[in-house]
């Protein structure tokens, strides 16, 4: 039997932010470790984008030995009990598990975070104590950006023995685990020794620089640095282009999220940032974002409902996201279009019109085309909108770097080994492949990290 | 953490911060601003630098309390700290020589238009300036304004000090005599100022900016709570501004945006 993670029940957790998942005991951690078969040929492996050694960890934690568990995930995983939390395992490891054949796969992200929360039950075993700052004369690297990508290349960097200064604009580090992913999927705290763990492998971290602005490409050359990696995400909002999106009470995703996650509103007024919600919110969208959203819109007290315009099949949520919500008391209306937001007199939001939605034929997404049923026109009496619809990479650096080049969708060119059109700048995670998940991004960072160390010693070799 | 080197209260509830910024202050350009965190659970709020200097590494901000940070950034004194700053941000103003501009501060708009004024005269135009508040105590950076205009007209809306009315009353006066010769008009101040000067110079077809400031967050180009809509597209102030065509700008959905979060201020500025 595949063990089941606790979870907090839904009617206490809509009244809290705590996390939603409380992890494996041990006895289910042995329990679930137990099943895994140890596969000589471990498919799981190749399903992990990072190449975590799953078997390997597992077995550790078969023997009671979770902080050997631990250790060997942080040889190639720099953030394991982030991953534990937020990576799509369904999609990715656990898909791959033999036992996924009978649909009842090791629960590999459950066990992963077992592991990794060994060091915030014991947070005086410094578990990384082995890597320390070599003050000799060390070649510099710029990392730009302290999302997942930003935070595993310079780990990986700082472990190879390079300099590694890590700059982020926020005055938090973690990009989109602080600003993006609600406290109740991703703990701040787990983020917050996350960052320390990368710090403690000899990493400098600055915040409150704007790479483009605060310094530019060329000075960061011109102080010093052997080679930049930009890790700086997808987070330019994309609204729906319909009537009614500047009103007051639309709010994108990024925006809503920001004000609750990574300033706090959600206990405003102790934190001085406020969030201005009416009674009645629409989450528009279908995603893991979108999902975000409305959870956090319901533990603020609201009726919420979700306006997708496909079916719960074509939502690209994972599951157990979707599942969540639905126990959470989130409405589903599917197959729904939303095509003009209604105003009253102040400027505030007063309704959402929509128009239902049949699927059709396969578009390039492989999923089916959404068309409108002619005249199904209605109005949802709400007084709130979220729009959640995706992000674009962020477009500042580019715009104030001519020569670095881009692609029609914005994202950033890049070779085969991730360095841009710059030569030994690199890029990588969302920036060059728009919105995607934690663990791409933390893979991108990985290959970047392997990438920029040879260039750095070709470099070498070739003077 | 950023350190407060000098506080000077320039008028009622107006305040002059000098604060140690070195990377912020090498990078500054006229009509830039800067993020700041006052205080560990504080917001992010948006403030126009009011003037650098890159070898001492300080930057000046001159804010009025108008809600519950700028009430704590106001009780800043030289040695204390803020938590964070991020900048320069926003596109410089496009400083070229044109001939003769016009350059208006309203309010505490004054301290936002001056560094703009200054590179304007220092790119050798012919600049006049005009600077309005509700009344003479009000009025700010006069001294300053007279060194980096050519001319200097004031007004205050009691008439305590230089002419009776409004900052646009001159605008339009000047604009009666010579208005062929004017190039350019540019305005900072409140929304319904920048709104009133657009409506005096859009007959003329004069060439006017205004510097937006809307409710920020990330102020990156993150969060889109600052879009305005400017000639019918959808911008973002932060990133593609802070400057924009006054004639293009829709002020009446500015001017609500920006009264978004009223009852919250005023719910945390009740807290003893």
């Amino acid at each position: 039997m595949r063990q089941k993670v606790r979870q907090q029940l839904p009617e206490e957790r809509i009244k809290n932010f705590q996390e939603v998942s409380l992890g494996f005991s041990d006895e289910q951690a042995i329990a679930e470790a137990k099943r895994c078969l140890q596969c000589k040929q471990p498919k799981c492996v190749q399903g992990c984008p990072v190449g975590i050694d799953i078997p390997g960890f597992i077995n550790l934690i078969l023997q009671g030995k979770r902080r050997d568990a631990l250790l060997k995930i942080r040889e190639k995983n720099n953030l394991p009990a982030i991953c534990g939390r937020v990576c799509p395992q369904e999609y990715q490891c656990e898909s791959e598990c033999v036992l996924s054949k009978k649909n009842i796969p090791i629960n590999i992200g459950a066990l992963e975070r077992y592991a990794a929360d060994y060091e915030l039950l014991y947070p005086s075993v410094s578990i990384s104590s082995s890597y320390k700052l070599q003050s000799e004369s060390k070649q510099k690297i710029v990392v730009v950006g302290s999302g997942p990508a930003g935070l595993t290349a310079a780990a990986d960097l700082a472990k190879m023995g390079y300099y590694v200064l890590l700059f982020e604009s926020l005055h938090i580090a973690g990009g989109v685990l602080s600003y993006g992913i609600p406290e109740f999927r991703l703990p701040k705290t787990i983020v917050r020794r996350e960052v320390d763990y990368v710090r403690s492998v000899g990493v400098e971290l600055c915040t409150d620089v704007l790479i483009g602005r605060t310094l530019t490409i060329d000075d960061l050359f011109t102080q010093g640095a052997q080679a930049i990696f930009l890790a700086v995400g997808a987070g330019l909002p994309q609204f729906l282009g319909i009537p009614g999106e500047n009103l007051k009470g639309v709010f994108s995703a990024n925006e809503f999220l920001t004000r609750v996650n990574l300033m706090k509103a959600y206990r405003f007024p102790e934190y001085a940032t406020p969030i201005n919600l009416g009674d009645k919110v629409v989450v528009i969208g279908g995603g893991n974002v979108a999902f975000d959203c409305a959870r956090v819109a319901i533990r603020l007290g609201k009726d919420t409902q979700l306006v997708y315009r496909r079916t719960e099949n074509e939502m690209p949520a994972r599951k157990e996201e979707i599942e969540n919500a639905r126990a959470e008391s989130l409405k589903f209306r599917l197959l729904t279009q939303p095509i003009s937001i209604l105003g009253d007199k102040n400027g505030s939001v007063c309704g959402l019109e929509c128009i239902k939605m049949q699927l059709g034929q396969p578009d390039d997404s492989g999923r089916r085309r959404p068309v409108p049923i002619k005249d199904s026109n209605f109005v949802l009496d709400i007084d709130t909108v979220i729009v959640a619809i995706g992000q674009r990479p962020n477009p500042l650096i580019s715009k104030v770097t001519p020569q670095l080049k881009t692609n029609p969708n914005g994202t950033i060119w890049v070779d085969d080994n991730l360095m841009t059109s710059l030569p030994g700048v690199f890029a990588g995670g969302d920036i060059i492949t728009g919105a995607d998940t934690v663990i791409s991004a933390m893979g991108a960072g990985k290959k970047a990290a392997t990438q920029i160390d040879k260039f750095i010693k070709t470099k070498r070799e070739s003077l | 953490m950023f350190r407060v080197i000098s506080k000077v209260k320039l008028a009622t509830q107006i305040t002059k911060l000098e604060i140690e910024a070195p990377l912020i202050a090498r990078k500054a350009q006229a009509g830039q601003f800067v993020v700041l965190v006052s205080d560990e659970k504080g917001e992010r709020i948006p403030l126009t630098l009011a003037d650098w200097d890159g070898s001492k590494g300080t930057i000046t901000l001159i804010f009025q309390e108008v809600g519950f940070t700028t009430s704590k950034l106001s009780a800043k004194e030289a040695g204390d700290w803020i938590e964070h700053i991020l900048g320069p941000l926003g596109h410089p103003t496009e400083i070229r020589n044109i001939g003769r501009i016009i350059c208006i501060g309203g309010g505490v708009g004054i301290a936002e238009v001056y560094p703009i004024t200054r590179a304007f005269r220092k790119a050798a135009n012919e600049v006049i300036g005009i600077i309005g508040a509700r009344s003479r105590e009000l009025l700010i950076l006069e001294k300053e304004m007279r060194q980096v205009c050519n001319e200097l007209y004031i007004s205050t809306d009691d008439g305590s000090y230089g002419r009776r009315g409004f900052v646009t009353e001159v605008l339009k006066e000047i604009l009666n005599t010579d208005k062929t010769l004017v190039k350019l008009v540019y305005a900072v101040g409140p929304v319904i100022m920048m709104r009133a000067v657009s409506e005096v110079t859009r007959p003329l077809e004069i060439k006017t900016l205004v510097s937006l400031n809307p409710i920020m967050v990330d102020a990156t180009g993150m969060c889109g709570a600052c879009r305005c809509t400017v000639g019918g597209e959808v911008k973002f102030a932060c990133v593609d501004g802070p400057d924009f065509d006054a004639h293009q700008v829709n002020f009446q959905e500015l001017e609500k945006r920006i009264n978004q979060f009223k009852t919250q201020e005023q719910i945390i500025r009740d807290i003893p």
